[in-house]
């Protein structure tokens, strides 16, 4: 039994928003210095260039990357060998974001109820999802979600006769249907079977993979590359206004799933693809 | 084409624009989001009066993140402009010159910026930090409650958009796709 005291948690995942919200992760700084280059469009390559700039600007001089500073999804691996101590570990989760969020400058974008509508002003209640691992370690993802690309996220329940092609469609669909409005380029977290809920939970997650790596499954691997080419091939481009660079990942989970189903979830992200990873 | 104008902007020089057209903008524009155009909008289904004049204005889609310390604003780019699909043709026909956001607009809005010779711009979504360096200025008018959702007026120099739909109704999303 490992004692872990929830004050650690409150202090890493303060940080842990603040540098999510300047700094890209090392696989995503790349694959947009990249797209910089590789793009064909004229006014694509310009666009990318500006974000180039806005990277730089944004780590210099502690402005967020992008206005949108999310809601704080929160991915929580848990080994079954750790006992909290301090007190309430959802509160202390809620309490990083809080000051995180409260003392970095980042924008206060969560309404305490979906109907009514008023804002919480501290960015709280994260969104949490707990994972018990074996081991005594805890391993803690941020990943500041913004809604640009998350209102263009869906879930497809397929039917198995649909196969591999229903579900290359129902990507390629959510995808041209995002165009201009998910901040391309995206990245593309999908996840395939499972349940309703697990499906959208597995493309969540995949969201958080690094860009450059891909499903140790061969056939899913040859899936998010061929997607890729595909959406690259639709023309969208950066901004929406047409190049070469449309996603820079397609990133795919899997899950078992029921004899009468196939769940397709397609959760999308802007080129502001934020995850941040600590271990404990 | 490359041009840069002063906002307001007049109807003369919102009809030279043509979708495709990178434009620098300098002068006085206004922000409003989701939560001030439903306000807005009821306002005006109530016969009251707006916070800002309509005519020849420009509406940005922000809502930015904190200034620090010395500085005018934080993060500053476009939201998505179609969640304010369900407002604009009513402001437009009061007068609204131009809008700033990112991403489609309806056949509504579209039939509305041409009825009334309006021009809609797009930011590059998602970089809020150099889209920042362009506002000189900020200062809450009106909703001071709506935190972040505030009617601001911002003072801005050489602030970047592109011209996506025209006062002819030419969509530059869509002419990209096509071709």
């Amino acid at each position: 039994m490992r004692m872990v005291d929830v004050a650690d948690v409150t202090r890493n995942i303060k940080e842990m928003c603040i540098e999510a919200n300047h700094f890209l992760a090392e696989d995503m700084d790349e694959a947009m210095k990249h797209a910089s280059q590789d793009e064909k469009a004229p006014l694509g390559r310009q666009i990318l260039c500006q974000l180039q700039d806005n990277l730089k600007i944004a780590g210099e001089d502690m402005i967020p990357i992008c206005q949108d500073t999310g809601m704080a999804v929160i991915f929580m691996e848990i080994g079954q060998d750790v006992h909290f101590t301090g007190g309430s570990l959802e509160e202390a989760v809620n309490e990083g974001v809080r000051q995180g969020y409260v003392e970095g400058y980042l924008r206060k974008s969560v309404v305490g109820d979906p109907l009514i509508r008023e804002n919480t002003k501290d960015n709280t209640p994260a969104v949490i999802h707990y994972e018990m691992v074996v081991g005594d370690s805890v391993k803690i993802t941020v990943a500041p979600k913004g809604f640009g690309s998350e209102n263009m996220s869906r879930v497809f329940m397929l039917k198995p006769a649909d196969g591999i092609e229903g579900v290359k469609n129902a990507i390629l669909t959510a995808v041209k249907d995002a165009g201009p409005n998910a901040c391309p380029p995206m990245v593309v977290g999908v996840g395939i079977g499972g349940t309703f809920e697990k499906c959208a939970l597995m493309a969540k997650k995949a969201l958080t993979r690094p860009v450059n790596e891909h499903s140790e499954i061969p056939y899913v691997k040859e899936l998010e590359e061929e997607l890729l080419l595909k959406i690259n091939e639709t023309g969208i481009g950066p901004g929406g206004l047409g190049g070469t660079t449309t996603a820079l990942a397609v990133n795919i989970n899997t899950y078992p799933t029921h004899i009468a189903g196939l769940p397709v979830a397609v959760n999308i992200c802007c080129h502001v693809n934020r995850h941040a990873v600590r271990s404990l | 084409m490359e041009r840069h104008i002063q906002a307001p902007i007049n109807k003369e020089e919102a009809a030279a624009l043509r979708a495709g057209d990178y434009v620098y903008i300098s002068g006085t524009i206004y922000t409003a989001r989701d939560a001030a155009h439903k306000r807005m909008y009821e306002t005006l289904a109530h016969g009251g009066a707006l916070p800002l004049e309509m005519e020849n204005n420009v509406i940005y889609y922000m809502g930015p993140s904190p200034a620090r310390e010395g500085r005018p604003i934080g993060s500053a780019g476009p939201t998505t402009a179609s969640r304010m699909d369900k407002y604009a043709p009513d402001l437009l026909d009061l007068g609204l010159i131009g809008m700033i956001g990112k991403g489609k607009r309806s056949q509504a809005v579209k039939e509305a910026i041409v009825r009334n010779g309006a021009v809609y711009f797009a930011a590059v979504g998602g970089a809020g930090a150099l889209l920042s360096k362009s506002i000189t200025k900020s200062e809450v008018i009106a909703y001071d409650d709506l935190g972040t959702e505030a009617i601001r007026k911002l003072e801005v120099k050489d602030f970047p958009v592109i011209v996506v739909i025209d006062s002819e109704g030419t969509d530059l999303y869509e002419t990209v796709m096509a071709e």
